[in-house]
């Protein structure tokens, strides 16, 4: 099990805005009713997205509220799952996944890298607070290991050098590219494509 | 080789577009009327005839488990739900099904839906796959817009909705009545089985749920028809397989081969055999991180499916073949996966939360060499606490490859690990385990 601690300063209060408060009421609607407890995760999402990437006890309560649910179950939820941050981790929130399949492909790299460009310990802001790194579980793109995600893209087939470019366009803002930094497509083979032959470069 | 044209995922490397005018000239959404036409038993026969295996990890028959659902609707719903919550490590072929082949899902929806009764569907995809999700729900979208899905899905007088539920990071919502308990908006933890989901499942009413993969294939399957999927591989072992071949090869790729395909031609043919040559190889965990992992004499003329991998003691699961050659530190690579496992614990059950951790630390201790000589045997202890005292499977999932480490390389550890701090040989230890368990005549 994981520790999630929720951050000291606090907002005094949350809301949605509309457009959060539309797209609530329209995951809402795919559940039965009466389940609208079932949407809380969808929620919590939004309140991150709404709230630069992290989750203030206020948007609990209020979603708490929305769901008609009490406030000690949507905490419960919100400290169960890795991906909802409980403090503020910046603008770009950088996950290098260091599990086994990465970890002997050098991911090791990737966390140094994180280390000299961010700061030297994870879940820190950078000092300009728009960034942060951590180390995480595997994220699921094993082929394409090591690999590390920022927000929501995955940035795969890294190195050092590589990893280093990438953050340093994210500290200055910019969005880099997604996908294989080794050109590669998707996840075949590189250079040893024995399959579906026919369709290749189709 | 597998015939290309036997292969079932056409697009898995994206080179033919994922969207539906690219879909339907590859054969999806072709026909689908006909098949349901031919009815419920029909397609269960069918599915029960091809022997195809679930594919998310456990390998139970899936035709077996859509008899399961009542057939007779009460007045409680069926649901179906799909489990795209994959986070077993070395594993990453439902990601690529959801990106490029997500017709091949939503049709396997319409058609399990109806074969199990269900007028809704949930996806249960994991949360970082945010981006692949997004591409589902515009294939989705595209579907309900062509009438394929939603009211009289493809002319076929089924009503049928099809809903995405992001995870958020938590590998035990793999497991299903996990996953149950998160789309019901509580944390992932485990419920006692039985009553199993077919019966009592989402919101306690009749669910089935299965892998991406395996609902993607139902309808190729029903085209091609049960007795040429069966062709495939072995008796019970039948079909074809994504392959996730990671780690130490020089190509590392995902590959849809036969089942029972050598795993020596895995790593030589398709992934460009191993870092430095095979003679490097050190050991292969043959089916995601929860698989006890397999040395290399063994992997000279081991083959790929169910059964054959059982009888060497480990497992296909979801086959995430994981490479390890000689460069790198075995029980190092076992106690990240532990650290995995100590992470991912839900805590329900006290074997596994603190089970986990004993095992990670002192696999820890043993990479630096720091353990003494009894702690090997305890650690081995350690892992029978936990094998089978637990709600889930996880117990077993996080102490099956500690118990490979153990039963494969003893000897390295014991090397590494010989000092006799206080302890005299074959003096009990007086914490930690029931002694019973020490004495070897009992």
């Amino acid at each position: 099990m994981s520790l999630k601690r929720p951050a000291k300063k606090q907002p005094e209060s949350f809301e949605f805005n509309s457009s959060s408060l539309d797209t609530a009421n329209k995951i809402i609607a795919k559940y039965p009713e009466g389940k609208q407890q079932s949407a809380v995760m969808a929620l919590l999402y939004i309140a991150q997205r709404q709230n630069n990437n992290w989750i203030p006890l206020a948007a609990m309560k209020y979603i708490a509220k929305i769901l008609d649910m009490p406030y000690i179950k949507v905490y419960e939820v919100a400290t169960f799952y890795s991906m909802y941050n409980l403090s503020p981790v910046g603008k770009y929130f950088v996950q290098v996944c260091t599990t086994t399949p990465c970890m002997i492909r050098g991911a090791n790299e990737l966390v140094e890298a994180c280390k000299e460009k961010i700061s030297e310990n994870e879940s820190e802001l950078s000092p300009d607070k728009s960034c942060s790194w951590m180390e995480v579980e595997c994220l699921g793109a094993c082929v394409n290991a090591p690999m590390m995600q920022i927000n929501d893209e995955y940035y795969e087939d890294l190195n050092k050098e590589k990893t280093l470019k990438i953050l340093d366009k994210v500290l200055k803002g910019d969005t880099p590219k997604a996908g294989s930094y080794r050109g590669r497509v998707n996840n075949e083979p590189e250079n040893n494509r024995k399959t579906l032959m026919e369709f290749k470069n189709a | 080789m597998l015939k290309d044209k036997d292969r079932i995922f056409q697009n898995l490397y994206n080179d033919l577009g994922s969207d539906i005018f690219s879909a339907q000239k590859r054969g999806d959404w072709v026909d689908t009327k006909k098949i349901i036409s031919k009815g419920r038993d029909w397609i269960i026969n069918e599915i029960k005839e091809s022997q195809l295996r679930g594919r998310g990890g456990a390998g139970f028959p899936t035709g077996l488990k859509w008899s399961f659902a009542p057939k007779e609707v009460g007045s409680r719903p069926h649901y179906l739900v799909i489990n795209a919550d994959e986070s077993e490590p070395g594993t990453c072929k439902d990601r690529d099904i959801l990106r490029f082949e997500p017709h091949k899902l939503i049709e396997g929806c319409l058609i399990a839906s109806y074969a199990v009764q269900a007028h809704v569907c949930y996806i249960y995809i994991r949360g970082e796959y945010f981006v692949d999700g997004q591409k589902l729900q515009a294939a989705i979208d595209d579907a309900y817009e062509k009438k394929l899905i939603g009211k009289n899905a493809s002319g076929t007088g089924w009503d049928l909705d099809i809903y995405i539920h992001y995870g958020a990071g938590a590998y035990i919502c793999g497991e299903e009545t996990a996953l149950l308990e998160s789309i019901e908006g509580n944390k992932g933890q485990p419920r006692l089985k039985p009553p199993f989901p077919a019966l009592v499942g989402l919101y306690g009413c009749p669910t089935i749920i299965n892998n991406v993969e395996t609902i993607a294939v139902v309808p190729t399957i029903l085209r091609r028809g049960g007795k040429w999927f069966a062709s495939l591989g072995r008796e019970k072992n039948t079909g074809t397989k994504i392959f996730c071949i990671s780690g130490n090869v020089n190509s590392p790729c995902n590959v849809e081969e036969e089942m029972n395909i050598p795993l020596k031609e895995l790593i030589e043919v398709h992934a460009g055999g191993v870092v430095g040559g095979w003679d490097n190889l050190q050991a292969v965990i043959p089916g995601g991180s929860s698989m006890p992992l397999i040395p290399k004499e063994k992997c000279e003329t081991l083959t790929m499916d169910f059964d054959s991998l059982v009888a060497e003691k480990s497992g296909l699961g979801t086959a995430g073949v994981v490479v390890i050659n000689k460069d790198q530190d075995i029980i190092k690579c076992m106690a990240r996966i532990a650290r995995f496992y100590k992470h991912e614990s839900c805590g329900q059950c006290t074997p596994c939360r603190e089970g986990s951790g004993w095992m990670w630390r002192m696999l820890e201790r043993m990479a630096k060499g720091d353990a003494s000589k009894d702690e090997i045997e305890m650690l081995g202890d350690v892992t029978k606490q936990i094998e089978g005292h637990t709600i889930c499977a996880f117990g077993e999932g996080s102490s099956w490859p500690v118990q490979g480490l153990l039963r494969h390389f003893k000897d390295e550890i014991k090397k590494r690990n010989k000092f006799d701090p206080i302890v005299k040989e074959n003096k009990n230890i007086p914490y930690l385990v029931d002694q019973h368990l020490l004495d070897k005549n009992a």
